[in-house]
């Protein structure tokens, strides 16, 4: 049952994707966008990825597994590398804690703590607490359209239908047949540049195309930024509601 | 001639008197001006020293460039040979390692969760080792407010103020949450074992002293440093020898082509020091002057007023035959005298009252609320072998100046009328 829901739901994307060309002048920004979080919209998912830092001082590795459930719900455990092995970090909400197992301590990470890089990634924790769906943070316009790695791409500007948002503006490039953001510029409210995203890699799982490989850099850091490579991928995955609880920080 | 001048200075006080206080008041000024700007000078430097930068730094090319910012990723790796290299290369000099670093202190409840927490500025020393120097540069032992010095790993101080505000007390569990040198999320429990105050607002505000190889431990900076600090063991900077030391040093050491590499600085090339001192040196410059300036008004002022006085008395001395050029100069070596005068008692009174500040002091805290400058809450004048001269010099130009104005009138009468206005 759940196999022929998978196949109906892949014969829909390719239907919606192979007509997509024809259609392309019709669809709108806001249209773009509703596309690109349903095709990484799901219920539940847990994943396994890796991120390579490419620090001023040499590359480090760290591994984690996150289990995430509807936009609100996640729980990542760091597995590698040693130093890192065991810490853990819940979102529920706009809420985020974090636990250290060498001071079996957990700690609401809050504030001016958001702004700091997730293990020295370029990633930060208010990136982590972002809303996933874009199109209920900002507002969609084509501005132009651009080949990108090969692939036909609608370039659309986002601006902040919201305040209290991390990135004022953001630029995307998006595949216009799989909807897949391909790169990333975001912006401040000044318009100064802060983070990119470039998609290396595009994987086909579970019926969904998925970015496997995307390098993020935070333009005001030094380094070569941080690649961020799934290594699995389990959509609609059976996940107990005992993960994303704070006693599961510490179990 | 002077004895006769003094006699008269001394005789005629309406002659004296007013121009003596004037010239009095104003070296007092200067002196106690002087003396208290050179007691902010030393204060901060020598704060800035001891908190900061010590008289010579050690640092890792890159770290340098943002140094203000105590750019945990730019550290130096390799410290403890370094750190040897140092001892050896100059023992003139005693060599510490330190690391700044950034933070929340947490405090736990009973179940483990935050029941307060404040963002810190920690200062990571040698703290333990029996042989550390850090605890007379940072004169902790005379600092301790509460409790006592951590004895061994894990202990930390922290400020009383920030003690107080995290109503915290001794033996208590506090968890530190910083960043590693690679940037990772750190976390570590500590105990606090007592509370200090250094008197300098910036780091009373809240600021946790941890031993360094603990913090080494929990911010993943094992044989790291974010700098080495080099005192001079007399305690007196010295800019010459250091600018010196850093030059051979980095010559030795240092690689520009390599970020990495170690660059020693001097205290006054750190965060503008250099800049800062050259302004206190004008402003204390300005100060003389303006004192000079309004002296020599108030003094050729006191001089026109005089000369009118004494209207008759020149004219006699004209008409008897005095040249006029011998009677503007007798004006002037009399106001050299009461300058003189002025500037003994001046400087007496204004050494007396600062080497009070110097040892009383004042307390500036309330000032002081938000300000990051490594300066004491206390400021005192520092009194040195200047601010025993330093007076003379307002104090004669000043009444030079008046004289030489106002003396100016004799040139204006005329002998031809000298008998007729003698009889009115």
């Amino acid at each position: 049952m759940n196999h022929l829901k998978h196949i109906i739901l892949f014969v829909l994307i390719v239907m919606m994707t192979s007509g997509s060309n024809g259609k392309d002048q019709t669809l709108s920004g806001n249209q773009i966008l509703e596309k690109v979080d349903e095709n990484y919209g799901s219920d539940n998912k847990i994943m396994v990825a890796t991120m390579i830092i490419h620090g001023r001082r040499g590359t480090r590795e760290v591994t984690s597994k996150t289990w995430v459930k509807g936009d609100d719900q996640s729980f990542t455990e760091y597995l590698a590398p040693a130093r890192e092995k065991g810490t853990k970090m819940l979102k529920l909400g706009d809420q985020l804690w974090m636990y250290s197992p060498s001071t079996d301590r957990t700690i609401q990470i809050s504030g001016h703590m958001l702004r700091q890089s997730v293990m020295g990634s370029d990633l930060s924790y208010e990136d982590m607490m972002e809303d996933p769906k874009l199109q209920n943070m900002y507002n969609a316009q084509v501005i132009a359209e651009e080949t990108y790695m090969d692939r036909p791409c609608w370039v659309l500007e986002l601006t902040a239908v919201k305040e209290d948002i991390a990135y004022h503006s953001r630029k995307i490039w998006v595949d216009k047949e799989r909807f897949v953001a391909l790169k990333e510029d975001r912006f401040a409210r000044g318009g100064k540049l802060l983070k990119t995203t470039e998609v290396k890699k595009v994987e086909n799982m579970d019926y969904r195309w998925v970015p496997t490989h995307a390098v993020f850099k935070d333009v005001l850091k030094a380094g070569e930024g941080t690649e961020f490579m799934v290594e699995s991928m389990e959509f609609n995955a059976e996940i107990p509601d005992y993960i994303f609880t704070k006693a599961a920080l510490r179990r | 001639m002077i004895k006769f001048l003094i006699k008269g200075v001394l005789r005629d006080r309406s002659r004296s008197l007013f121009p003596v206080l004037t010239v009095t008041a104003g070296v007092l000024l200067t002196v106690v001006g002087f003396s208290w700007i050179n007691g902010v000078q030393s204060n901060w430097l020598e704060v800035t020293a001891k908190y900061q930068t010590g008289h010579l730094q050690v640092m890792s090319r890159a770290y340098a460039e943002e140094a203000e910012q105590s750019p945990l990723d730019l550290a130096y790796i390799g410290v403890n040979q370094l750190a040897n290299n140092l001892q050896q290369d100059f023992p003139e000099l005693i060599w510490t390692p330190r690391i700044k670093f950034g933070g929340l202190l947490d405090i736990p409840d009973e179940n483990g969760e935050t029941k307060v927490q404040g963002p810190c500025m920690g200062m990571a020393v040698d703290l333990i080792s029996k042989d550390s120097p850090e605890k007379n540069i940072l004169n902790l032992q005379d600092s301790i407010l509460r409790g006592k010095l951590p004895e061994k790993s894990g202990e930390i101080l922290i400020t009383e103020e920030f003690a107080q505000r995290l109503g915290i007390s001794m033996g208590e569990t506090a968890t530190l949450i910083s960043a590693t040198m690679y940037g990772s999320m750190a976390l570590a429990n500590f105990t606090v074992t007592g509370t200090v105050r250094f008197g300098v607002t910036a780091m009373d505000r809240s600021t946790i002293i941890a031993d360094i190889s603990d913090i080494q431990r929990v911010l993943n900076m094992e044989d790291a440093a974010g700098e080495v600090l080099g005192i001079f063991k007399d305690n007196l900077y010295d800019n010459e020898e250091a600018q010196e030391i850093a030059a051979r040093f980095n010559s030795k050491y240092s690689d520009p082509n390599d970020e990495f590499s170690p660059f020693m600085g001097t205290l006054l090339d750190q965060s503008g020091m250099e800049d800062y001192m050259n302004m206190i040196d004008q402003f204390g410059g300005i100060i003389i002057i303006i004192f000079i300036g309004v002296m020599s008004i108030v003094l050729w002022n006191a001089g026109l007023m005089g000369n009118l006085r004494r209207y008759g008395e020149i004219g006699v001395r004209l008409a008897i035959g005095e040249d006029k050029g011998h009677l503007y100069r007798t004006l002037i070596t009399e106001s050299l005298i009461i300058g003189f005068i002025g500037s003994v008692l001046g400087t007496m009174l204004g050494l007396a009252f600062s080497y009070y500040l110097q040892a009383k002091g004042i307390n500036i805290a309330f000032m002081m609320k938000g300000s990051t400058l490594m300066i004491s809450d206390t400021f005192r004048a520092d009194v040195n072998a200047v601010s025993h001269y330093i007076g003379f010099i307002p104090g004669l130009a000043a009444t030079f100046l008046g004289s030489l104005i106002s003396g100016l009138g004799i040139y204006k009468r005329k002998t031809s009328q000298l008998m007729k206005e003698l009889e009115t």
